[in-house]
């Protein structure tokens, strides 16, 4: 038997400086966005004064830190809704169907993932510039008139295809690990029962991967959240007008407008709320029995 | 077994298959392999057709963009960064994850479920907090000592990289090392090693693959990180090539000198998508394993 004391020391070697770092760097900040939110604190003077829910009295009323959150809701939506659809049929596809250079379009549809923000948003700023871009080049072949997509009314769509282009792969390769583990013989026995591939795809293949399904709704939201601040930062710093502001980069910002850091985290609190709430809303809606195989 | 013919409709379907897949493909190539050919054309290249294949190569564009542009500089800065921080992360990580996953001790649960909630906080939350902690710590040091060196420390920075992925980090080792039998250790420990050695010399070897994975997913993270970085070093030329390009493209927008910005774009994304090319088997293998990562 090894000694007690041994073992005791041994485990707080290992562990210790994980606790310690994790600590100091994740749980301090995290307390301190709920603390801070109740004080004023300028951005020049670190004094702190107590205010308590003043800065979320004065959020209410800021128009353009509402501006920020639906724009960042409505991200959260259109992402979401237009990856998962892509990504769903696309890995239904892949793993379904017998694909020449099956592993090519796996391999290819993961590269935007795997690219910084910086450089997604120089490709798409390429691809969106007015006069020598990308699409607009299109358009004209067509006779259209080119489109001022990082303008007031296209920036969200913009960001809503930039963003898609980033996270298809990504959710594919997730889905398509939860389809293949779906037995053969299901279909084989749909098959015969005359049942389409359609038809295949939504009775067999969407039911079974449920609980997956739903996993990767919460990461769409937490993700999206980080994913919009990363774009929108990178790509039009929240204008024309805060056309395109998001919540996250509305705080971010807090320390050069002047609101202060008491205020920024304010907004800080009402995102880690809204997406727990959102997360815990969605996991409600989309709770069904779960299927075994 | 049962035998079926192809029938039209099925070939249609077929074709119609290849068809989708082949516009998603060429909707994610073109515009990275795009700014590939714009990175070697001319100045005046860049005001004619975007579709204008270059009428040579001007490699001049990347000379520029490593010297005038700094890229030289952000691209060391970047490796160094990274370097660091991949170091910190494994030698704090590992013996952790290895305790966590296999140890029964007080608390256990506890530390378990904390790094579990870790994986719900992003960086870019807390990244305004961490920099107050930081500046209230230079200000503190700067009374006691004369100075303070916790902001524009690159170390700091690959402390803050580091301690943030370590619950990513943690959940993915650990589900490793509790798949293990624990007939591993009782040998080892029979033939006399100690915690230590059979930890180092028998454990760690194992888990090489999930190592490998781990340090690929930090390492496109660290190497493609820009919030963080921004906020802790205030000295712009000592970014990292993600944050001095993307200060670069900003500067671009007024004076127009779109070669050595596509170059530095094209030296961003060039490690990273050799790395992928080199190990996207293991990557999108160890995604499934990992999940989480946004």
């Amino acid at each position: 038997m090894k000694s007690n004391f041994r073992r005791t020391s041994f485990i707080c070697l290992c562990v210790i400086p994980a606790v310690i770092l994790f600590a100091i760097f994740m749980v301090a900040p995290t307390f301190n966005v709920f603390r801070l939110s109740l004080y004023q604190r300028s951005t020049f003077n670190p004094n702190e004064v107590f205010i308590g829910m003043k800065n979320f009295q004065m959020l209410m009323k800021d128009a353009t830190f509402i501006r920020s959150m639906q724009n960042m809701l409505l991200l959260i939506v259109m992402v979401t809704v237009f990856t998962m659809a892509t990504a769903l049929v696309f890995a239904g596809i892949l793993t379904r169907e017998k694909i020449r250079g099956q592993s090519f379009f796996r391999v290819v549809f993961y590269i935007p993932n795997i690219l910084s923000v910086v450089v997604i948003s120089g490709i798409f700023s390429a691809i969106y510039d007015i006069d020598r871009g990308l699409l607009n080049s299109i358009l004209n072949l067509f006779g259209a008139e080119g489109v001022l997509w990082k303008g007031e009314k296209h920036v969200i769509m913009s960001l809503v295809i930039a963003m898609v282009w980033q996270a298809i792969g990504y959710y594919m390769v997730m889905y398509m690990a939860s389809m293949s583990a779906v037995p053969g013989s299901l279909y084989e026995s749909a098959e015969i029962d005359g049942a389409e591939r359609v038809t295949q795809f939504f009775q067999i293949t969407i039911p079974l991967i449920w609980t997956n399904i739903r996993t990767t709704l919460t990461f769409f939201i937490i993700s999206t959240i980080n994913m919009a601040f990363l774009f929108v930062s990178a790509m039009t710093s929240g204008g024309p007008n805060n056309a395109s502001n998001v919540a996250l980069l509305y705080m971010y910002n807090q320390k050069n407008l002047g609101g202060g850091y008491g205020y920024a985290m304010a907004i800080g609190v009402v995102i880690f709320l809204v997406s727990f709430g959102l997360s815990a809303l969605v996991n409600k809606v989309t709770e069904r029995d779960i299927l075994e195989y | 077994m049962r035998l079926k013919k192809e029938s039209r409709g099925d070939r249609i379907y077929k074709i119609f298959i290849y068809v989708v897949l082949s516009i998603l493909a060429v909707l994610i190539l073109v515009p990275v392999l795009w700014v590939m050919v714009a990175s070697v054309k001319e100045t005046s290249e860049h005001y004619g057709s975007p579709w204008a294949l270059p009428s040579h190569i001007h490699w001049q564009n990347f000379a520029d963009a490593w010297n005038e542009a700094n890229m030289g500089g952000y691209m060391f800065h970047s490796v160094s960064i990274t370097v660091m921080a991949l170091a910190i992360l494994l030698i704090v990580a590992l013996p952790a994850s290895y305790c966590l996953a296999r140890f029964k001790f007080v608390g256990r649960k506890f530390l378990n479920t904390c790094f579990m909630a870790g994986l719900f906080i992003n960086v870019n939350y807390i990244v305004v907090p961490i920099y107050l902690m930081l500046s209230d710590g230079d200000k503190w040091l700067k009374g006691f000592l004369g100075s303070g060196f916790l902001l524009n420390n690159h170390f700091i920075v690959a402390v803050v990289y580091a301690a943030t992925a370590l619950p990513f980090t943690i959940y993915l080792l650990s589900s490793y090392f509790s798949t293990l039998p624990h007939d591993f250790e009782e040998a080892a420990y029979i033939d006399g090693a100690g915690y230590t050695r059979t930890m180092l010399q028998v454990i760690f070897p194992m888990a090489k693959p999930s190592i490998i994975t781990v340090i690929l997913f930090n390492f496109l993270s660290f190497w493609n990180e820009y919030i963080i970085i921004k906020t802790l070093v205030t000295d712009k030329n000592a970014w990292t090539l993600p944050a001095g390009l993307l200060n670069l493209m900003q500067a671009q927008q007024s004076a127009a000198e779109y070669g050595p910005m596509y170059a530095g774009l094209v030296l961003v994304m060039l490690p990273v998508l050799i790395l992928y090319i080199c190990v996207q088997k293991n990557l999108t293998k160890g995604m499934t394993v990992g999940g989480l990562k946004g």
